[in-house]
């Protein structure tokens, strides 16, 4: 991280009601942005086991509209656009010729030839640079940075549902997984998605700026009790658990998708989009190294940058590492050679200096109870 | 910074002395008990793990004698004063949130002081609470 204490710091919409609420405060990729409300454990056992109410409005929304949409779409984006339906959503790499991460993403399909992608606060702008750019090489295309226009804020846990039904018309009942709708919530008109960050059921909702407070507070309100706000801590946490990546940690401009356990947004069929090539050769010779699961054998919790050592020998780099709270172990994820990636493997991490037993688990460390029709 | 919960400066107990660190001890004869302050496990957020040294070991004013971990970081722990560990305060292995719930209550060592004179150096609970809010 770098020293923001001289840079100004951009907020969000709901930035005066975090105050107000007692958040406490960080500077995140740009932002001021509520790190913690009640308490990391809190808020993360209160998504696991009732709702927790997110604002994500540092997030970065870029559209791309026009007649190539498509095509472009296509070319920029790992994953196949064109198996998404308008109303439907799906996660993707951004990727470098390399076949390596600028950034990951959600696109979203608005209309035929409209898309919406959803992508990391701190990658916004090289986003939107990097894509005007191969848009422009590519075809019949505008690319708008539309961030502005909207709020984001993500209620998510079992009690989201039935929650966020209180205020609105829309039958949520009908939005599947990774799809998305529109409708009024507390009288805002918004895009109500059926995604998260955390590995429980739950929606994340587009409003607008102005409407992001009055929206928040119904949101609390209509929860009596059972919906509490949650800071980008807890958030942290809850992604790790379901094993989510999480950019500048687990991807980057150094790991490839495959190399990331990610292939499976690859759109393989795909003609062609930038990254491919060198992907399908590092298919077919194989990768090296691999992203995995680790959970500690004894005591000691491993962080990001936490060396991996086997045999006394460093074979890796730990990418993710705390221990949450609805796990109550330490786990992390980290590159490792693929000799060293089955579960069951034993690794060392170097924990300030002492070489700490630890061994590869599967992904994820949490999967939540399949409710019927969550998929 | 959130509004300091405890709202007055008699939050900090004036039995003990403090570090610019931000750990406490409370001195009785020879033997101190060495802690966390409010200050301290508040700026942490919830504590998961204390990793502390075993006894017999002697610790060394101003250096580094163990670490705490929180959910989202770990932070070391540094020694007040110079002395030998005579005991670990068993109750943190399985409750290590005491130290969120009763920071100046919950010591993590006893040590046998071996230079009585280094408290000279420490904050009083007034000049502590005054570097909190800075």
């Amino acid at each position: 991280m770098t020293d923001t204490a001289a840079v100004k710091l951009r907020t969000t919409p709901l930035h005066a009601r975090h105050r107000a609420s007692g958040a406490r405060m960080v500077p995140y990729a740009g932002w001021e942005m509520p790190v913690e409300y009640s308490g990391i454990t809190e808020e993360h056992m209160a998504v696991r086991t009732r709702a927790g109410l997110f604002d994500v409005s540092h997030m970065g929304e870029i559209e791309i509209a026009g007649k190539g949409a498509l095509e472009a779409v296509q070319r920029i984006s790992s994953n196949d656009a064109s198996a998404l339906k308008i109303g439907q959503a799906q996660y993707a790499g951004l990727l470098t010729p390399e076949g390596t991460f600028i950034d990951d993403l959600l696109v979203y399909r608005m209309a035929t030839s409209h898309f919406m992608l959803v992508v990391n606060a701190a990658n916004t702008a090289k986003d939107y640079a990097w894509i005007s750019e191969q848009v422009k090489l590519a075809g019949d295309a505008a690319v708008v940075d539309s961030s502005s226009r909207y709020a984001l804020i993500a209620i998510q846990g079992p009690a989201a549902r039935d929650t966020l039904q209180q205020l609105t018309a829309v039958d949520l009942s009908d939005i599947r997984y990774y799809w998305f709708s529109y409708g009024e919530v507390a009288n805002a008109r918004v895009t109500i998605s059926r995604t998260g960050y955390t590995g429980e059921d739950g929606y994340e909702i587009f409003v607008p700026p102005n409407m992001a407070d009055r929206v928040w507070q119904s949101l609390i309100q209509a929860g009596r009790g059972d919906v509490i706000p949650c800071g980008l801590g807890a958030r942290d946490t809850l992604r790790l658990e379901a094993a989510m990546r999480l950019y500048g940690n687990d991807i980057d401009e150094s790991t490839t998708a495959l190399e990331a356990g990610l292939s499976w947004t690859i759109g393989w069929k795909k003609s062609d989009f930038i990254g491919r090539e060198r992907l399908l050769e590092q298919k077919e010779r194989g990768i090296t190294r691999t992203l995995v699961g680790f959970e500690m054998l004894e005591r000691g919790i491993a962080r990001q940058g936490y060396i991996v050592t086997s045999g006394g020998d460093e074979v890796g780099r730990v990418t993710s590492g705390t221990q949450p709270p609805f796990l109550k172990k330490a786990v992390g994820m980290a590159y490792v050679p693929v000799s060293l990636s089955a579960p069951g493997t034993q690794i060392d991490i170097d924990i300030r200096g002492r070489a700490t037993k630890a061994h590869v688990v599967p992904l994820p460390f949490y999967k939540r109870a399949m409710g019927s029709g969550v998929i | 910074m959130t509004p300091d919960p405890l709202g007055d400066s008699m939050a900090y107990p004036t039995d003990l002395k403090y570090t610019k660190d931000h750990e406490w001890i409370r001195i009785s004869g020879d033997i101190a008990e060495i802690g966390i302050t409010d200050f301290a496990q508040d700026q942490l957020g919830d504590v998961v793990f204390v990793d502390l040294p075993e006894p017999g070991r002697t610790i060394k004013a101003g250096e580094s004698f163990g670490s705490i971990e929180s959910v989202k970081a770990v932070s070391e722990l540094f020694a007040p004063m110079s002395g030998e560990v005579v005991e670990v305060n068993p109750a943190l292995k399985d409750h290590p949130d005491a130290v969120n719930g009763k920071p100046h209550d919950t010591w993590m060592v006893r040590v046998r002081v071996s230079d009585p004179s280094e408290a000279g150096s420490l904050m009083d609970s007034t000049q502590y609470d005054a570097i909190t809010r800075t």
